[in-house]
C-alpha cells in the first residue's frame, strides 16, 4: 500500500493540535513556532501533492477509501482533482499566512487560538476532498465551529450579533442538505444500489427533473449562502468586520469558496438537469450579485465592509462562470476563486494591518497614507490592482474567462458583469485615494510606522502569486483543464438523458447495473 | 531577433524592478541611470529591429513564448510580433520616449519623489511596448490597460494635491468604460472567429466568416475603447484633467504616445472596419466632431498646458476622421507627425513652466522670447507644423487626412476638419504669442525666466528637426510616399482601399486651399494678440455667453457630475439602505421573529405547558398530603381500613348478588 499522501496533508493540523493541547500554555512563542511549523509542513506536503498531481488525468488521484460506518455504507473516501488541488494548496498556503498575521494582534488566549486555527484547516482540507458525502458533510460543519468561536472570543464590538447571524444562516442551509444527503442515501438504496453515500454512486443514480430540482435546490440554499451569492449575503459583511484578521482572511480566502466548490462538485453533476434549468435564473443572481456588492462597496464607510462586499460583487462573476456552462466559463471560476481567495486574503491583511496600528477600520480616520508608509502603499496598490483586475496580475485572467464564457451562454449578462468591471476600479481607486492620497489630515497618522519584515513576508508571497498567475498562469490552468472538460461532459451528456427522456427511452437497467458494479467495487477496496 | 524583441519590452520592465526596490533607500537622484539607460538600450535593441523589418517588410518578426491564457479550445499566446505597423509605433514610442525620459532628468531634477517618476515612466515605457508589440487582442489588452495605469499613477503623481488625484482617479475610471467596451469586443472576435491573434481574425476577416452585421458590433465596441483611450467624445473629458501630472507624462503620455493607442489599434483592426461601413461613419463623424469641438474650446484657455491638451484631443480627432474615411495610414502618418510636434509642443510648454517658477496661465505671460530663445524657436516650428503651413511635418498628413475625406464624398466631415484646421492655426499661434511675444505680463523684478539645461533642449531640438522634415522625407507624393508604401506591407498591400494616386486636380487645389487657411488663422492671431491685444477682450465682452461657454468648456463636466456622476451616488445610497433594511431587514426580521415566538413559547411553557406539569405535581402533591394524614404507621389504622375495606367489599358484593 502506498503513503496515503492525501490524508496525511488533511490529518498534519489536527496531529499538530493535539500535540499542541500537550504544550505549556507560558511558552509563547514554542505554541506559535510549532503551529506555523506544523502549517508550513502541510504546505510543504501540499506542494509535494501538486507536483506529484498529473494534470493530464481527469479522474480522481490519490484516492483512499476505507470501511468507516459499515452500516449506513458510509466510508471514508478521499481525493482529489484538478478542480479541488488548486483551492487544496490554496487554502494550506492561507492558513500560515492568517497565523502569522494573528502572532501579534491576538492578545489573549492565543494557545486556544492556534488550536482552532489547526482545527479549522483540517475541517477546511477534508471538505475539498471528501468525495463520500457523509463525511463532506461532517467536515463541512465541522469548519463552522472554529470560525464561530474565532469570531466570538477575538472579534470586534458587535462580534455576538455576527456570530450569532452567521452561525444562523449557515446551520439553515446545511439542514436542508443533510436532508437531501439522505434523500440520495435512500434514493440509491431505492434503485437497488445499497446502501452508499459515495458520490461515485449517486452519479449512476436515475433522477427525474422534479427530483432532481426539489435535490439541487436543497443543496443550493447551502452553497449559495456559503458563496454569498445575492440575496443571502448579509451574514458576510457582518462576519468579515467583526472576524480579527486572520478570521477573515481565512473566511474569504477559503471559507466562501467552498460554496462554489460545491456547486461544482456535487450541484452540477448530481444534477445535470436541474443544473441546466436553473441556470440562467442563477446567473441572474450572480449578475445582480456582482452590480449590487459594486455599488453598496461603494459607499461602506468602513474598509473592511467594503473589501466584504467586493467579495459579493467578485463571487457574483465566479457563479456566473461557473453556470455559464462552457469551459471557459468553469475554469476562469476555478481560477478566480483562487485569485479571489489570493487578492481578498491580502487585502483583509492590509487592513488588519493599518487597524493594528489605529485601531480603525474607518475610511474618513485615514488620508495622506503614503508618505508615512510608502512600502504599505505600494503593497496596498499591487492588490488593489490585482482586484480590480488589472491583465499582467492574477484577476484578469479569472475575470476575463468568465467574461468569455458568460458572453457565450448570454451576451446580456456579459455586458452587466462588465459594468460591474467599471464599478471594481470606481470604489477601489476612491477607497484608495481616501486612504493613500493627500495630506495627512488626522495627527495619530503622523508617523505611523511602515511595515515590520513580517507584515511584509506576509504579503510577499501573496503579491509574488498574483504576479505569477497573470503572466505565466499556466501552473494553475494546466492542473484545472482535463477535470473540468471531465466535467462538462458529464454534466452535458446527463442533462440530455435525464429530462424527459428517461421514461421514453427506458436506459434504466444498463446505468442500475453499471452503478451497482460500482458501488460493489466501491465497498471492497 | 526574437530575443532583441522580447528585449525591447523587457529592459524597461528590469529597470521598473531595480528602481522600485533600490531607488528610494539607494538609488535616489541617481535613478535616471536605470530609468533612462534601459530605455536607451531598448531604443537601441528597437532600431535593430526595425532596421530588419525595413530590410524585409514583407515577412514580420514573429516572437512567441508560450500559452498564455486558454481553456477550452480558447488559447491566447504571449506572443510578439513585428510588422511594418507596429514598426512605425515602435519607432515613435522609443524614440519620442527616450528624449522624454533625457528631458526629465532634467525637469524632474530635485524633486523628492524622484525614482517613484522614474520607476512609473518605465512601467509606461514597458505597457505601452507590449501593447504596439503584441500579436493578438488579449496581449494588446495587457499594454493598453497597463498604460491606463501607469496614466492613473502619473497623473496623480503629485499625490498630495487633491486635484491630482481626483485626475488621476477620473482617467483611470473613463478608460475603464471604454475598456469594457474592449473586452467585450473581444470575446465577440473570439467566439466568432475562435481566435484573439491577428492573424487568424484578419483571416477569417478577409474570407468574409464574419457578417457585417457582427462585423459591426465588433467594431463599435472597439471603438468605445479607442474613444477611453484617444479621448474622444464622449470620454474625452479625462484628458484635460490630466495635465495635473508632470509635463514630460504629458508629452510622452498624454501627447505623443498612450493616448495614440486607440488609432493604433484601429489601423491594426483595419480588416474588420472595412467590413462594417456603420462602424467606419461613426468613427469619421466623432472624429470630425471631436476635432472641431475640442479647437473651440482651446480657442479661449488660459492655461498654456490645457491649451496643448484640447489640441491633443482635437488632433486625434483628425486621425479618427482619417481612419473613418478609410484612409488608416494617413491617420497613422498623423499619429507619427503628432507625436513629433506635440511631444515638441509639451516639452517646450514644460520649459517654459520650468522657466517661469510654475506658472502656467498664460495672461501671466509674454515676451518670453527674449528670455527663453531656445525653447520658442523650437516652439515656432512646431507650431507652425501643427497649423499645417507647408512644408512642415504636420501639412502633410493633415491634409492627406482633409483630402481623403472630400474625395470620399464626406464633404460635412471635410467642412468640419476644414474649420477645426483654421481654430488650430489660430490657438496654436494665440499661444505663442501670448506667451513669447509682447511685452512682459508679469513681475520682472520678481521673476527671473531663465533657459533650460541642455538635457531639456536637446530633447526639443531633435524633435523639432523632426517636426520640419518629418512629413516631407516620407509623405511625398501625398497617400503614396514611402510611409504608405512601407505601412501598406503589414496589410499585405490590400488594406484600405483609398486611390493612392497623386493627382494635380483635386489634389494641388485642396493643398492650396489646407495652407490658405492656415495662415489665415496665423493672420488673426496676429490681428488679435500683436496688432491689438485689447481686441480679443472687446470680443468677450460682445459675445459673452459665447465666451463663457467655450470657456467653461461646453459646461460638459458639469452635465456629467449632474446626470452620471451624482444619479450613481445617489443609487448607491440607496442600494446600502436597502441592504440594511430589506435584504438584512428580512434576515432580522425572521430573527426578531423567531425571537417572538421563542418568547412567547416561554411564557406558554411556563404558564401552560409548564403550568400542567406543575398542575400534575400540585395535584399529586395536594392529594398525596391528604394521603398521609392516613399513612399514620400504627397497625391498628391499618387492621381498621382493612376491616372497613372488607365490609364495604362484601356488602358491595352480597347487594349486587
Amino acid at each position: 500500500m502506498t503513503w496515503p499522501l492525501l490524508s496525511t496533508v488533511v490529518f498534519l493540523p489536527l496531529l499538530g493540535a493535539i500535540v499542541l493541547l500537550a504544550l505549556p500554555r507560558r511558552r509563547e512563542a514554542l505554541m506559535w513556532g510549532w503551529t506555523l511549523g506544523v502549517m508550513l509542513v502541510t504546505f510543504a506536503v501540499s506542494v509535494v501533492l501538486y507536483a506529484a498531481f498529473d494534470s493530464s488525468l481527469p479522474s480522481m488521484q490519490f484516492s483512499e477509501q476505507a470501511a468507516w460506518i459499515g452500516g449506513l455504507g458510509i466510508t471514508y473516501h478521499v481525493g482529489i482533482d484538478g478542480i479541488s488541488l488548486p483551492l487544496f494548496v490554496l487554502t494550506t498556503l492561507l492558513s500560515p499566512v492568517a497565523l502569522l498575521s494573528a502572532w501579534q494582534s491576538i492578545p489573549t488566549k492565543a494557545k486556544e487560538f492556534a488550536v482552532l486555527m489547526l482545527v479549522l484547516e483540517t475541517s477546511m482540507l477534508g471538505a475539498f476532498v471528501a468525495l463520500d458525502l457523509f463525511l463532506f458533510f461532517i467536515f463541512w460543519e465541522a469548519m463552522l465551529i472554529p470560525m464561530y468561536l474565532m469570531i466570538g472570543m477575538w472579534g470586534g464590538e458587535n462580534r455576538l450579533y455576527a456570530t450569532v447571524k452567521f452561525i444562523l444562516y449557515t446551520m439553515a442551509g446545511s439542514a436542508l442538505m443533510l436532508v437531501a444527503i439522505l434523500a440520495l442515501h435512500i434514493l440509491n438504496l431505492q434503485q437497488g444500489g445499497g446502501r452508499s453515500f459515495d458520490l461515485f454512486d449517486f452519479f449512476a443514480l436515475d433522477l427525474s427533473l422534479q427530483q432532481q430540482k426539489l435535490l439541487f435546490m436543497a443543496f443550493f440554499l447551502s452553497f449559495a449562502i456559503k458563496v454569498p451569492l445575492f440575496p443571502f449575503h448579509t451574514w458576510l459583511p457582518d462576519a468579515h468586520t467583526e472576524a480579527p484578521t486572520a478570521g477573515s482572511v481565512i473566511l474569504a480566502g477559503v471559507l466562501l469558496k467552498m460554496g462554489g466548490y460545491g456547486f461544482i462538485r456535487f450541484c452540477l453533476p448530481l444534477f445535470p438537469a436541474a443544473a441546466t434549468a436553473f441556470a440562467p435564473l442563477i446567473s441572474v443572481l450572480a449578475v445582480i450579485g456582482i452590480l449590487y456588492g459594486a455599488l453598496v462597496a461603494m459607499v461602506q464607510p468602513d474598509i473592511k465592509r467594503l473589501v466584504a462586499y467586493s467579495s459579493v460583487s467578485h463571487l457574483g462573476l465566479v457563479m456566473l462562470g461557473i453556470f455559464a456552462g462552457n469551459l471557459a466559463g468553469l475554469q476562469g471560476g476555478i481560477l478566480q476563486m483562487v485569485n479571489h481567495g489570493l487578492t481578498t486574503g491580502a487585502l483583509f491583511l492590509l487592513v488588519g494591518m493599518i487597524y493594528d496600528r489605529r485601531h480603525t477600520r474607518l475610511i474618513a480616520d485615514y488620508g495622506g497614507l503614503w508618505r508615512q508608509m510608502p512600502i504599505f502603499a505600494v503593497f496596498f496598490l499591487v492588490v488593489m490592482f490585482a482586484s480590480i483586475g488589472l491583465p499582467g496580475l492574477n484577476g484578469f485572467v479569472g475575470e476575463f474567462l468568465i467574461l468569455l464564457g458568460a458572453f457565450e451562454f448570454n451576451r446580456g449578462f456579459a455586458v452587466l458583469a462588465a459594468l460591474g468591471m467599471i464599478l471594481s476600479a470606481v470604489y477601489m481607486l476612491w477607497m484608495y485615494q481616501r486612504v493613500m492620497y493627500g495630506e495627512v489630515t488626522h495627527e495619530a497618522n503622523r508617523g505611523l510606522r511602515d511595515l515590520s519584515a513580517r507584515e511584509i513576508t506576509l504579503l510577499a508571497p501573496l503579491v509574488l502569486l498574483m504576479f505569477w498567475i497573470g503572466i505565466y498562469p499556466s501552473t494553475f490552468l494546466r492542473p484545472t483543464d482535463a477535470a473540468s472538460a471531465h466535467l462538462l461532459e458529464q454534466v452535458r451528456s446527463r442533462a440530455v438523458l435525464a429530462a424527459p427522456v428517461s421514461a421514453a427511452l427506458t436506459p434504466r437497467p444498463f446505468p442500475a447495473g453499471e452503478g451497482a458494479v460500482d458501488h460493489a467495487g466501491g465497498q471492497t477496496p | 531577433m526574437k530575443v532583441l524583441v522580447w528585449l525591447i519590452p523587457i529592459l524597461p520592465a528590469v529597470a521598473v524592478l531595480l528602481n522600485g526596490l533600490l531607488g528610494r533607500r539607494i538609488l535616489r537622484d541617481k535613478a535616471h541611470y536605470l530609468g533612462v539607460g534601459s530605455v536607451g538600450l531598448a531604443l537601441l535593441c528597437a532600431l535593430i529591429v526595425i532596421l530588419r523589418v525595413i530590410a524585409d517588410p514583407q515577412h514580420p518578426i514573429e516572437a512567441k513564448l508560450y500559452p498564455w491564457i486558454f481553456a477550452g479550445s480558447f488559447s491566447v499566446d504571449m506572443g510578439l510580433m513585428v510588422d511594418s505597423l507596429s514598426a512605425v509605433m515602435l519607432f515613435v514610442v522609443c524614440g519620442v520616449g527616450f528624449l522624454v525620459h533625457v528631458y526629465s532628468i532634467g525637469y524632474m531634477h530635485g524633486d523628492p519623489s524622484y525614482p517613484r517618476f522614474f520607476t512609473y515612466l518605465n512601467l509606461f515605457m514597458t505597457s505601452m511596448l507590449v501593447l504596439v508589440l503584441a500579436d493578438n487582442y488579449l496581449l494588446m489588452f495587457v499594454g493598453w490597460e497597463g498604460v491606463g495605469l501607469c496614466s492613473y499613477l502619473l497623473i496623480g503623481f503629485w499625490y498630495e494635491r487633491r486635484s491630482a488625484s481626483d485626475a488621476g482617479k477620473k482617467a483611470f475610471i473613463v478608460n475603464r468604460i471604454g475598456d469594457a467596451g474592449f473586452i467585450l469586443a473581444m470575446a465577440l472576435i473570439f467566439w466568432t472567429t475562435g481566435s484573439l491573434a491577428y492573424h487568424d481574425v484578419f483571416a477569417a476577416a478577409a474570407d468574409h466568416q464574419i457578417t457585417t452585421g457582427i462585423a459591426t458590433a465588433i467594431t463599435l465596441l472597439l471603438f468605445i475603447g479607442a474613444m477611453g483611450k484617444s479621448a474622444q467624445i464622449p470620454l474625452y473629458v479625462w484628458l484635460p484633467d490630466a495635465m495635473e501630472g508632470p509635463t514630460p507624462v504629458s508629452a510622452l503620455i498624454h501627447a505623443a504616445t498612450m493616448v495614440t493607442a486607440g488609432v493604433y489599434m484601429v489601423v491594426r483592426s483595419q480588416a474588420l472596419y472595412l467590413l462594417a461601413p456603420i462602424s467606419m461613419d461613426v468613427m469619421a463623424g466623432i472624429g470630425a466632431f471631436t476635432a472641431l469641438f475640442a479647437a473651440s474650446i482651446a480657442l479661449v484657455q488660459n492655461d498654456i498646458k490645457r491649451v496643448l491638451a484640447y489640441s491633443t484631443v482635437s488632433q486625434l480627432g483628425y486621425m479618427f476622421l482619417g481612419c473613418g474615411v478609410g484612409a488608416f495610414t494617413s491617420g497613422l502618418f498623423h499619429v507619427m507627425t503628432h507625436a513629433f510636434f506635440k511631444g515638441l509642443l509639451f516639452l517646450g510648454a514644460g520649459s517654459v513652466i520650468h522657466a517661469m517658477h510654475e506658472e502656467q496661465d498664460m495672461r501671466r505671460m509674454g515676451g518670453l522670447r527674449r528670455h527663453i530663445r531656445g525653447t520658442y524657436d523650437t516652439m515656432l516650428l512646431a507650431t507652425i507644423a501643427i497649423a499645417g503651413i507647408p512644408p512642415f511635418a504636420g501639412f502633410w498628413s493633415k491634409d492627406e487626412i482633409l483630402a481623403s475625406a472630400i474625395k470620399g464624398g464626406h464633404v460635412l466631415w471635410w467642412v468640419l476638419g476644414l474649420c477645426a484646421a483654421f481654430m488650430t492655426s489660430f490657438y496654436m499661434f494665440r499661444l505663442i504669442f501670448m506667451t513669447f511675444r509682447g511685452e512682459e505680463r508679469f513681475d520682472t523684478e520678481q521673476v527671473h525666466p531663465h533657459e533650460s539645461p541642455p538635457s531639456m533642449l536637446q530633447p526639443l531640438r531633435i524633435l523639432a528637426v523632426l517636426s520640419v522634415i518629418g512629413g516631407v522625407i516620407v509623405g511625398i507624393p501625398p497617400e503614396n510616399g514611402l510611409f504608405h508604401k512601407f505601412v501598406a506591407h503589414a496589410f499585405h498591400n490590400q488594406g484600405e482601399h483609398a486611390v493612392h494616386a497623386f493627382h494635380f486636380w483635386p489634389d494641388v487645389p485642396l493643398m492650396l486651399l489646407s495652407t490658405v487657411i492656415a495662415l489665415g488663422g496665423l493672420y488673426l492671431a496676429y490681428l488679435f494678440y500683436i496688432q491689438d491685444p485689447e481686441r480679443p477682450k472687446r470680443l468677450a465682452e460682445k459675445f459673452a455667453f459665447a465666451y463663457e461657454t467655450l470657456l467653461n468648456k461646453y459646461y460638459i463636466d458639469e452635465f456629467y457630475d449632474a446626470y452620471i456622476v451624482r444619479p450613481v451616488k445617489w443609487s448607491t445610497d440607496a442600494l446600502w439602505s436597502v441592504d440594511a433594511r430589506v435584504v438584512d431587514g428580512v434576515v432580522n426580521g425572521f430573527g426578531a421573529f423567531t425571537r417572538l415566538y421563542a418568547n412567547w413559547s416561554g411564557i406558554v411553557d411556563r404558564w401552560v405547558v409548564d403550568g400542567a406539569v406543575n398542575g400534575v405535581g400540585t395535584v399529586i402533591q395536594s392529594g398525596s398530603r391528604a394521603f398521609r394524614l392516613i399513612q399514620t404507621g400504627v397497625v391498628q389504622n391499618y387492621l381498621l381500613v382493612m376491616a372497613l375495606g372488607l365490609f364495604v367489599f362484601a356488602t358491595i358484593y352480597l347487594i349486587a348478588l
